[in-house]
């Protein structure tokens, strides 16, 4: 894991101090998360790379997991699904069996940190120690969601309200809850295999193993195959623009080969992009994120049609490489560009068509986009202000204030 | 002998209020009732998120109003709104509120923000923290302004002025305090509104250099 100073190379050693500055003022109240797994899922990768981080600053931060069994994980997959709008029955003895868990949970877990930090559904009964024990008590949702099925936040909503803050990741999660909401973005780690500088060859290798062409304009889009990622329609944008400008299409993505859904979009899509040889449909295994990166790094302009979109951090990961995104206005996707400034934003398959033609023969506005939108993600979406706005959380528990002189 | 100059940085924890708005009677009535910090966060939010430069309204309720509700005149109007001409939040919500009620007194089609893009109210908690730069006197002071971070031009120039309720900035004060009046008068004329947080920086360290020489 990269230490702080390695930050600093990239975002400046003044915002380096300043987290030093707040890490100081937390002293040596210890922070407790705990979340439902040690690996795998954006939380745990979030918070793997970030303990190291705030240690390294000095704060005295702590992670334990919740147990559960597969029963359990079906449940919470269920709710997950639901909060995402999805009509899915959660039974009276689904809820039952999820509280069990938690209660197992609130007896073997020691909960010792001052300040308790809950992430995500899965233990978030673990609050009825509040009154027994005390404790400052965080709630972050990680999860994406503006149209939750309203008998699961319901039920949600009665255990946030005994929380002493709640954080969301974009406005439009907002609720009318009984306690202080608190926004905070996620972010990305420019040090990651995701995200870190690539040396050239590294591309092209990975270029040549897939067969794509470096010396021609590459159009792609990094997703898992879904319908609300629209791959189909990224391909009639881009066979519109083809018949002008010379480029190559990547679709590449990841899925679980068990997921039936996953698999159908995959083969429509490989279908559709059967009669063109220009286009690359790459299926990746999980842990291609040095692929990934490379393929970012190698594209002319990265495109994200989602029709549905939580935060949409792929944005992020592709203006952060530099590139000029046309992405749809969806989700938290205006957050991450500003039209025709930091990128594109789109409404229709004409209209990506359109910007996609543009930009391909515009080299120099493209260029000018995408370094404006890099810019916007160093100062807004980097996991520095991440661990910025967590310390902000944690002394923001015992300063009410509006304006805090620490 | 004058108080040494003791740089400070602020901070801000983004709070959601829970309050949206879907056209310009909600958002009228949101910014009746919402805090005082509420309305400090919509004003001020593109300029220390550094977007002050984008080719877009300079503060959220005009390029809501610009973007979702499609109201270009109005939304015109209110970004032109002179912040720095503002020493109070309470006038400066006054001024928000009775520009964008004069427009919708008047009998027009309603604009209705389509569903996904309605304007939700959020609020900031401030926090200030010292940082290791000090100036004794004016030659320190421009070596410091060179050093510190952004987050304490924006302080020093924009929070400590309206939100604070100082009246002016504190570099002015201080520069006024230790005798240089004259840099002092050069950095009030300074509009920090229209201008990036790093071009400020350029900008002040352009203005304090022949002092700093002297």
């Amino acid at each position: 894991m990269p230490a702080i100073k390695e930050y600093s190379k990239i975002v400046g050693q003044r915002i380096i101090d300043e987290l030093y500055l707040l890490a100081e003022k937390i002293g040596n109240k210890k922070i407790q998360n705990i979340n439902s797994t040690s690996v795998g899922g954006g939380v745990a990768e979030i918070l793997l790379r970030m303990i190291p981080l705030l240690r390294e600053l000095g704060v005295d931060v702590h992670w334990d997991v919740l147990k559960g069994d597969e029963k359990f994980f079906t449940i919470t997959k269920k709710m997950h699904n639901a909060l995402h709008g999805v009509n899915i029955e959660i039974t009276s003895e689904d809820i039952e069996y999820f509280l069990m868990i938690n209660e197992m949970n609130e007896k073997e877990i020691n909960l010792y940190g001052d300040i308790v930090f809950i992430h995500d559904p899965q233990p978030i009964a673990l609050v009825n120690k509040k009154n027994e024990i005390g404790k400052n008590w965080l709630w972050r949702c990680h999860i994406d969601f503006t149209e939750p099925k309203e008998d699961i936040i319901s039920f949600l909503e009665s255990y946030i309200n005994q929380y002493d803050k709640a954080v969301f990741s974009a406005p439009a999660f907002a609720r009318e809850l009984k306690v202080p909401q608190v926004l905070i973005s996620p972010s990305i780690d420019p040090l990651s295999d995701k995200n870190k500088e690539l040396e050239d060859d590294t591309v092209t290798k990975i270029l040549e193993r897939f067969q794509i062409d470096k010396n021609r304009p590459i159009v792609s889009q990094v997703s898992r195959f879904d319908y609300l990622k629209d791959p189909i329609g990224v391909i009639k944008a881009y066979k519109k623009v083809k018949q002008y400008v010379d480029c190559q299409l990547v679709l590449a993505g990841g899925g679980a080969t068990d997921d039936p859904e996953g698999m159908r979009v995959l083969q429509e899509v490989k279908d559709a992009a059967s009669d063109d040889p220009d286009i690359r449909v790459l299926f990746l295994p999980p842990a291609s994120d040095i692929e990934i990166n490379a393929l970012q790094r190698a594209s002319t302009i990265i495109l994200q049609k989602s029709l549905k979109e939580g935060f949409g951090l792929t944005v992020a990961e592709a203006l952060w490489k530099g590139k000029p995104v046309i992405a749809s206005a969806v989700g938290g996707i205006p957050l991450q560009i500003t039209h025709k400034y930091s990128g594109i934003l789109t409404y229709s398959i004409d209209g990506t068509a359109y910007y996609l033609k543009q930009l391909l023969n515009e080299p120099e506005y493209a260029k000018k986009l995408g370094e404006n939108g890099r810019n916007h993600i160093k100062n807004n979406f980097l996991i520095t202000r991440h661990i910025r706005d967590y310390l902000l959380l944690f002394l923001s528990l015992y300063y009410k204030e509006d304006i805090v002189y620490l | 002998m004058a108080e040494p100059f003791f740089f400070k940085t602020s901070l801000r924890l983004i709070q959601m209020l829970g309050i949206k708005a879907r056209n310009l009677t909600e958002l009228l009535e949101g910014i009746r009732m919402v805090p005082l910090s509420s309305i400090y966060y919509h004003t001020h939010r593109l300029l220390y998120q550094q977007l002050a430069l984008y080719p877009e309204p300079p503060n959220d309720f005009a390029y809501w109003i610009c973007n979702s509700l499609n109201i270009k005149e109005l939304s015109e109007s209110v970004a032109s709104i002179n912040i720095i001409r503002f020493d109070d939040i309470e006038e400066l919500r006054n001024q928000f509120f009775n520009i964008i009620n004069d427009y919708n007194m008047k009998e027009r089609p309603v604009s209705i923000a389509p569903e996904g893009q309605e304007f939700h109210f959020m609020n900031c908690q401030t926090f200030v923290l010292p940082t290791p730069y000090i100036a004794n006197n004016i030659k320190e002071f421009f070596e410091a302004l060179k050093m510190v971070s952004i987050n304490s031009l924006y302080f020093h120039l924009i929070e400590s002025r309206l939100r604070l309720r100082k009246g002016e900035n504190d570099f002015s004060r201080w520069l006024r305090n230790i005798g240089a009046e004259k840099s002092a008068i050069e950095i009030e004329k300074l509009d920090p509104y229209t201008i990036t947080l790093e071009g400020l920086r350029r900008n002040l360290l352009a203005k304090i250099k022949k002092y700093a020489s002297d």
